[in-house]
């Protein structure tokens, strides 16, 4: 068979003009709804649930940067996401850092660890790109296993949720609910800039045709890497504001099934758009939440909902809205 | 006692004999593996699951028909097989005209619906299943005891792997599986039906994977999380490999075992790591992989 393939993962729609910072009017729509739900919601929600979803979501947005952007499938991701919470855990835990040093430390060591997992992934692509991944993420996972500032099965507990710039207590759950905000919000947006910029055009001229890319003497290889170095810098700052929410940082978050979680997300909602992986993030984590007490029926449920997705929905939720509508979302 | 570089003997040749059969499962499942995905462009998954489903059927053939480890050899990779060619007809083929990620996908979600089943079912905890009478025992070779039923797994994955080897390179429906390898649209021109040697490619692969299964049941508890402690790290001697060669998927599971075992003896802290660090090795050197043919 032939290797060329005729469907591209994540390829979006032809995008309409932008108005505002790269915006079309209906995405300038979409976002100020977005923006409206974040700020409204946790009146009606409780906000410890819709901070998971907000760190899923950035979480995902980091992902499909790669996998809508670049067209690299990672199956490594829990890496970045799990490290990035051990350290912020750590660091607010033992050295009494405020916390917004100890989320963007835990930052640092995901684009540091992406740095080296990005150099080695980097040389292969396609399906390849994806098993290095996962393996080189499991490697991280045995290393959290042995190492003892992990603190094995029973990970960090009883992590403070400690003071932004030293002075503000996020100890109620609605302060902390405004730092996670604020911090998605940002991050969904950098998102978008990196998407639209001159350096995201480049990103989908590779994702589209890698050979024609490097022809046109673009260095293909380092584009992938800043683009995974991005993505894994924005893994690592969701880990760690997940284990300031929760007080906690887990072996759960660099198991390989958390990589596997981040992939469902984004699919479901939507590979290569924008809002798609927070649609994705919030139905992944209310389904959780509404299966967690039927035990095994979560992982069952996850792995119909990808065959599902892959079988007849393709493009996502938010994906096959915006073709519905004729709409770039 | 004999002392090898330090180390007592039966230590070292333990240890050898421990990585010799884990490599004999890595070689079958990245055989399984790259014959899958020679044919279907598609890696399967799901296979770690049918691996383990290959040791459930056993289990379950024993406690609930009463039907012993040397039927279970036989009917679980046929029952696993059967399965495979279902999942083939009704999920997987659909999936051919897309971007390969889309099969890892779906895989995966296979991998996670019948993982997720057995454990609803089974629980997390392992049982126990009995090593069959015949091979109870163990041989003195004179320089260490040989438990016979792992000498049994290194021969029967030997036997198995040569067979597959055999079989694709020496036979007629062989050679029609290499040459739908490297041309499907020609290879049915002539008048070969693809479509249905595609199907039992998979049944095969995945038969083969329960066969692996089966012949762990009794090293291992059978568990639900057997295949996946086991798939991550096929995968990566899948990727140092390469899916080029038959021989090069036997040769390197088998080798990576070993290198895993003696990292045990020398460097116990690095076991678990060993081989995903020449993998590294190998990504830097030959990205394609040892004995991979650049795609």
């Amino acid at each position: 068979m032939s290797m060329e393939a005729t469907t591209q993962v994540g390829v979006g729609l032809p995008s309409a003009k932008p108005v505002l910072f790269g915006y079309t009017s209906t995405q300038a729509i979409a976002l100020a709804i977005l923006v409206a739900l974040v700020v409204l919601s946790p009146t009606v929600l409780y906000p410890v649930f819709l901070m998971k979803v907000l760190c899923f979501a950035m979480f995902a947005s980091a992902f499909n940067l790669l996998i809508g952007y670049v067209g690299l499938l990672s199956f490594g991701h829990a890496a970045f996401f799990g490290m990035g919470s051990y350290v912020t855990a750590w660091t607010a835990k033992y050295w009494g850092l405020s916390a917004e040093v100890a989320i963007l430390l835990g930052g640092l060591t995901g684009a540091a660890l992406g740095a080296v997992v990005g150099w080695l992934a980097i040389r292969r692509s396609g399906i390849y790109f994806a098993m290095i991944t996962l393996a080189l993420a499991q490697m991280v996972y045995f290393f959290c296993v042995e190492a003892p500032f992990t603190g094995g099965e029973d990970g960090i507990q009883q992590v403070p949720r400690a003071k932004l710039f030293g002075l503000v207590s996020l100890a109620p759950d609605m302060s902390i609910y405004w730092l996670v905000a604020g911090l998605f919000l940002f991050f969904f947006l950098f998102v978008h800039r990196v998407v639209h910029s001159p350096f995201g055009q480049v990103l989908k001229a590779i994702r589209e045709n890698t050979t024609r890319a490097t022809s046109l003497g673009y260095r293909t290889d380092d584009y992938k890497l800043i683009a995974f170095i991005l993505s894994t810098f924005i893994s690592g700052i969701a880990g760690g504001t997940k284990a300031l929410v929760f007080g906690i940082a887990t072996l759960t978050d660099v198991h390989w099934s958390m990589s596997g979680e981040v992939v469902l997300m984004s699919l479901l909602g939507g590979l290569g758009t924008i809002f798609g992986p927070v649609m994705g993030a919030l139905i992944v984590t209310a389904m959780e939440n509404y299966l967690a007490q039927f035990g095994a029926w979560v992982t069952v449920t996850q792995g119909a909902v990808f065959v599902i997705c892959v079988l007849t929905f393709r493009r996502g939720v938010i994906g096959e809205l915006g073709a519905k509508l004729k709409l770039a979302l | 006692m004999i002392t090898i570089l330090g180390v007592p003997g039966p230590l070292l040749f333990g240890q050898l004999l421990l990585g010799l059969i884990n490599g004999a499962f890595y070689a079958m499942l990245s055989l399984g593996l790259s014959v899958i995905f020679g044919l279907l462009n598609i890696i399967n998954f799901a296979h770690g699951a049918l691996f383990m489903m290959g040791a459930f059927v056993a289990w379950m053939l024993l406690n609930y028909l009463g039907l012993g480890y040397w039927w279970a050899l036989i009917l679980s990779p046929l029952i696993v097989g059967i399965f495979g060619l279902i999942l083939e007809r009704t999920l997987i083929r659909h999936l051919y005209k897309l971007d390969h990620l889309y099969g890892l996908l779906l895989t995966f979600g296979l991998a996670l619906i019948i993982e997720g089943l057995f454990r609803n079912k089974y629980g997390s905890s392992g049982m126990p299943y009995q090593i069959p009478s015949e091979l109870e025992g163990a041989t003195n070779l004179g320089f260490m005891f040989l438990p016979n039923y792992r000498g049994w797994v290194v021969l029967a994955a030997l036997i198995a792997c040569l067979g597959t080897w055999l079989l694709i390179e020496k036979t007629k429906l062989g050679a029609l599986l290499r040459a739908a390898t490297e041309n499907a649209p020609l290879v049915q021109a002539f008048g070969v039906n693809v479509p249905r040697l595609v199907t039992l490619t998979y049944a095969g692969g995945v038969a083969l994977a329960a066969f692996a299964g089966v012949l762990a049941a009794p090293i291992y508890s059978v568990n639900p999380n057997m295949g996946s402690n086991f798939i991550n790290t096929v995968f990566a001697v899948v990727v140092i490999g390469g899916m080029g060669s038959i021989m090069g998927s036997i040769v390197t599971g088998f080798s990576l075992g070993v290198i895993e075992g003696l990292t045990k003896v020398f460097y116990p802290q690095a076991s678990e790591t060993v081989i995903f660090v020449v993998m590294a090795i190998v990504l830097l050197t030959r990205p394609a992989g040892l004995f991979g043919r650049t795609a």
